[in-house]
């Protein structure tokens, strides 16, 4: 297995993310962002993944935030974050476990990691655990089907596991 | 063969520019640019070089209906949404040879005359958008991007543009409207995005694999790219085995190869010597084959005529033990959860049909249960829908029906029938959860 090399998620508490304003360094970045495009509304989603990367997650002041900056109503932002998955609309936990559901990686044990992260973790899908470490999500296929069965943790793929990796892998994810 | 797409595999930093330089790369770019536009498009359409993204659409034949004369800017996009169940072959070609993948789009571009270009990656590959990010900032020091390229007074802007979890934005037209900020919702076509792209303009959308290929088209010709594989299906193509295999893997081969040697020969066969009960060819949109069908070669026409298609070239086997319900489960659970909801066929239909078979496995299973499936599949599919997600679910229902009906009828004939609800139990929206009968 890769060596464990993630980063916890920095998540802000919803209280701070009510309201949010961009420092000098992510006006910066949005300047740069935005020249990349003829219109103002492309850079909707290069501008979720900065908020989302600074905040931990996509609370309704951070949409706000995007529309305001970029001229748009709130709700065409929020439908924007909603449709799309991996926009998290509620605090996750530090490490964000996207276990892959799909075919291949079913066909190579994907229930058994599935049973063994529900026991060992104690929530379902959708779920985080009380002391904030861990939250578990089902997705659909993450393009690495000849590596199956795959764990996103985070930005990171974790590839070719079994239950006794996986114990390694949560041991190290603190 | 000799790999082409996957020759820098095993090479030490294969992705930097100067191990890229050292394989001769960017060679054909300079090429490229002592040739007239128009001939570079005459080039590729002469190679037969065919879209690696699942349609099989001819990509010379796509650049040439950019209207020319049209004052509008034009834009290359590259598709590196891969999200089709079984396809990892554009990460690999990202993984191993980044530079090869943006010397092609910088070559598409000068064919077409565009000034900006973008790729297009799903947003899962944090990794892969990082290297493609690096990859392009060697590429702007070395004078290959930005103003005035190799002093020939042509300019290319190239950008990464990241999605965000969708696999309907690997459809072309709603790659555009994400690009332009959009929910990834299809377009009507005509227009095609060639004429009317993303934020109005002429727009050609090809797929990470289809622009590898371009710089060896230019470098080597056309003639020798159309001499690998078949007639009508010539280059060598990235199959991406996964599955009930010894050894998974992204495979160069030329197009033509038998699914039987793919599988025997390359990937060390079937795993625990299990026998091979189905395998899909072309990622989970295309319709399932039985095991007799594994002497079809593995080329568009081929797979087409055998009854499936080979889309993608993602390639899932599945062994004797699988249960063929389980799996039509399965791949419909993903469709009904990357329906974008824009058509009502495909919204409803997809998650009916969700319904109906997890009810035929749980054992509830109703004897109108098959026909209910295939009107389904009739009412969803061939242009019942404005993009092809209708099809792709609908594929798989019909060839799981075909092939493998008795699997479904002997879980009808067991099961118990569920207690009647008074009201229809509407279709919940999948992902979370699951609804009980």
């Amino acid at each position: 297995m890769t060596p464990v090399h993630t980063e916890p998620l920095q998540v802000t508490p919803p209280a701070e993310v009510a309201e949010v304003h961009f420092d000098d360094d992510m006006e910066k970045r949005i300047r740069e962002i935005l020249k990349r495009y003829p219109t103002k509304q492309a850079a909707v989603l290069p501008l979720l993944w900065m908020c989302q990367e600074r905040w931990g997650w996509t609370s309704p002041g951070i949409m706000n935030a995007v529309a305001e900056r970029l001229e748009l109503a709130p709700a065409f932002v929020e439908g924007v974050v909603t449709f799309y998955t991996m926009y998290q609309t509620e605090p996750p936990g530090k490490y964000l476990l996207q276990v892959c559901t799909t075919l291949s990686c079913q066909l190579c044990g994907t229930s058994g990691l599935v049973d063994h992260l529900k026991e060992r973790l104690g929530i379902d899908f959708g779920e985080t655990t009380r002391d904030g470490r861990f939250t578990l999500l089902d997705v659909q296929c993450l393009g690495a089907c000849g590596e199956a069965p795959i764990i996103q943790v985070n930005n990171d793929y974790y590839t070719e596991l079994t239950p006794e990796k996986l114990d390694q892998l949560l041991d190290e994810l603190v | 063969m000799e790999p082409i797409l996957l020759r820098a595999r095993g090479e030490t930093n294969s992705r930097s520019i100067s191990t890229y330089l050292r394989l001769g790369g960017y060679g054909a770019l300079k090429k490229a640019f002592i040739m007239d536009p128009a001939a570079i498009r005459e080039e590729v359409k002469n190679s037969g070089l065919r879209g690696r993204g699942g349609a099989g659409f001819p990509a010379g034949v796509k650049w040439g209906f950019v209207p020319q004369d049209s004052p509008k800017p034009k834009y290359l996009i590259c598709n590196a949404d891969e999200s089709e169940p079984g396809t990892f072959k554009d990460r690999e070609i990202i993984h191993v040879d980044p530079h090869m993948l943006i010397e092609g789009i910088i070559i598409a571009s000068y064919a077409i005359s565009a000034n900006t270009a973008y790729i297009y990656i799903r947003g899962e590959f944090v990794e892969e958008a990082r290297i493609l990010e690096q990859a392009i900032a060697e590429a702007y020091k070395k004078k290959y991007l930005g103003k005035n390229i190799l002093t020939t007074g042509y300019d290319l802007d190239l950008y990464v543009h990241r999605g965000a979890g969708a696999y309907i934005c690997g459809e072309e037209t709603a790659l555009i409207e994400s690009i332009e900020g959009k929910r990834g919702l299809p377009r009507l076509k005509p227009p095609f995005p060639a004429v009317v792209g993303v934020f109005g303009c002429p727009t050609v959308v090809n797929n990470v694999e289809t622009l590898a290929c371009v710089p060896h088209i230019i470098e080597r010709g056309a003639a020798w790219f159309a001499s690998i594989g078949r007639p009508r299906n010539t280059g060598p193509k990235l199959f991406c085995v996964s599955g009930h295999v010894n050894r998974p893997g992204v495979y160069e081969l030329p197009l033509g190869v038998t699914f039987r040697e793919i599988i025997e020969e390359h990937c060390g066969g079937m795993r625990d010597g299990k026998a091979l009960k189905a395998f899909i060819p072309g990622g989970s949109s295309a319709p399932v084959l039985p095991a007799d069908k594994v002497d079809t070669a593995a080329d568009f026409d081929a797979v087409a005529e055998a009854g499936s298609m080979l889309g993608s070239g993602g390639l899932i086997v599945m062994d004797e033990t699988v249960d063929m319900v389980w799996a039509l489960e399965n791949l419909l659970t993903f469709y009904a959860h990357e329906s974008c909801g824009q058509c009502t066929p495909c919204r409803e239909g997809s998650d009916w049909a969700l319904d109906v078979v997890r009810r035929i496995r749980r054992g509830h299973g109703r004897p109108e249960d098959i026909e209910t499936l295939q009107r389904i599949a009739r009412y969803a599919s061939q242009g019942m829908t404005i993009c092809p997600l209708g099809d792709a679910f609908c594929g798989p229902i019909t060839s799981f029906l075909n092939h493998f009906g008795h699997e479904f009828e002997a879980y009808i004939e067991a099961a118990t029938p569920a207690p009647r609800k008074k009201l229809p139990i509407l279709p919940v929206r999948s992902g979370r959860g699951t609804f009980g009968l």
